[in-house]
């Protein structure tokens, strides 16, 4: 596979990776952290999206395991929830890219969903379940950000063709 | 929309099929957990990895870095001063105490040579500080700068200048994760000071509170009462304090009471906490015991 995948760079989705990491561990007053938006998954959608063969199932799966290393939990958890969203994204991949903003928000979501049940399930097999109804918030405030992330990176893309 | 800028060739047909990818990284997913949760088979790794992660939390620090030099090269003269003033009046308070605690600690040493029992705590400390990430919102864990090149280990007391501030539960190569005593899943084997009731201390989840589901309607336990760590447990050493009581519930109808404390380290305030290399304590065999209360 060659450096560039059309007209985004490997170098781009790096540093976005990197700057989503980084605001994945940034603290914050408790009311806000729980509300942190999952970030870097709504990038590996993005990217899984416009530039399918630099974000493969490969990448998305690292990005979980990031995300397992920095949070501190059991590894593997985050990657394969990572794995299956981005798999169905993928999957629909050209269908989702015609979708209209509204439309494609909706999509986001429910993937958010599955994302958190992912979580939410294997941390009951492992033993740590985390039962409150306050651990669904940021699969609503990453939904809500996914119109706006797309507006920033479309544009940074348009722009740096 | 993502379809603006989107590189369009469609990816099917090249490299392995989606399908075939998701099974093989599925598979791995669920053997890593499988490994690291059950047998801990990937410390190595983890230590590994967390390495790389040490940028990203540098960078994450250096706001915080930048704005407490800031604060401490611009403070001015008369605030230092009353600190100084009254960090020396907190010294003398402790020196005298100290001296008392020479007294004992000596006459503690003579008994226990009297009665053949082991010798006191030997123990090493080191200071480590906490690194201002967030970890888990809903989970009561904190990383600090020490780690594996410093001799830390899992399950490791970690203490402050007040109480038992938690155990380290991952160890990487130069941080480490602790689990504090508040967290939902922790909890430490406790004694009343005043007359050595055994319970535990269960963390709940709130910062502020630990709850103690076993202690029977009849125990002889009130409201101030001091929490130490009993030492059952074998990661912390006993005698340090834990918490204090503050309420007691007691109904007749109930087997047991409900009892909350408050923990005495001060879980939301460190910037410090102490980790502590004791020797174990020895846990005597059940004839050994039997031995002892019968001499």
């Amino acid at each position: 596979m060659s450096v560039s995948d059309g007209r985004i760079s490997r170098l781009r989705v790096t540093a976005t990776v990197v700057i989503a990491l980084i605001l994945a561990v940034l603290p914050l007053p408790h009311w806000m952290d729980v509300a942190r938006p999952y970030l870097l998954l709504l990038l590996v959608i993005y990217w899984s999206l416009s530039a399918p063969r630099i974000a493969g199932l490969m990448f998305a799966w690292l990005c979980g395991l990031a995300i397992d290393v920095l949070k501190g939990t059991t590894l593997g958890q985050h990657a394969l929830a990572f794995l299956v969203v981005s798999f169905l994204t993928h999957k629909f991949q050209l269908r989702m890219r015609i979708f209209p903003l509204s439309q494609q928000t909706l999509t986001v979501l429910l993937l958010l969903l599955l994302y958190e049940f992912v979580v939410f399930w294997t941390d009951g097999i492992i033993g740590y379940p985390v039962t409150t109804w306050m651990r669904w918030i940021p699969v609503f405030t990453s939904a809500l950000l996914w119109p706006v992330l797309v507006a920033i990176l479309d544009t940074w893309n348009r722009r740096n063709r | 929309m993502v379809t603006l800028s989107s590189d369009s060739r469609p990816i099917i047909g090249r490299g392995p099929p989606l399908g075939a990818g998701l099974f093989f990284l599925g598979i791995v997913s669920v053997i890593v957990m499988v490994l690291d949760h059950r047998g801990g088979y990937l410390e190595t790794a983890r230590l590994w990895m967390s390495a790389a992660a040490n940028p990203i939390y540098a960078v994450v620090q250096t706001p915080y870095e930048l704005w407490t030099w800031l604060t401490g090269s611009f403070a001015d003269r008369g605030r230092l001063r009353t600190e100084n003033a009254q960090l020396t009046e907190q010294l003398r308070v402790a020196r005298s105490q100290l001296l008392r605690f020479e007294a004992l600690n000596e006459e503690n040493r003579r008994l226990r040579e009297i009665r053949e029992a082991s010798k006191g705590l030997s123990e090493r400390t080191l200071i480590a500080e906490i690194i201002n990430v967030s970890v888990q919102p809903f989970r009561h864990m904190v990383v600090i700068n020490k780690g594996a090149d410093d001799g830390v280990f899992r399950g490791q007391p970690v203490l402050d200048a007040f109480g038992v501030v938690g155990q380290v539960m991952q160890v990487g190569k130069s941080t480490a994760t602790l689990i504090l005593i508040t967290d939902a899943e922790h909890s430490v084997p406790v004694q009343v000071n005043r007359n050595g009731i055994r319970s535990i201390a269960m963390g709940t989840g709130d910062g502020a509170r630990l709850s103690l589901p076993y202690m029977t309607v009849e125990s002889d336990v009130r409201r101030g009462d001091l929490l130490v760590s009993s030492g059952l447990d074998a990661i912390f050493p006993a005698g340090y304090p834990v918490a204090t009581v503050t309420k007691v519930e007691r109904n007749s109808a109930e087997t047991f009471a409900l009892v909350e404390a408050k923990p005495l380290a001060q879980l939301d305030r460190d910037r410090e906490v102490l980790l502590l290399w004791a020797d174990k304590p020895k846990v005597p065999a059940p004839e050994e015991a039997i031995e002892a209360v019968q001499k």
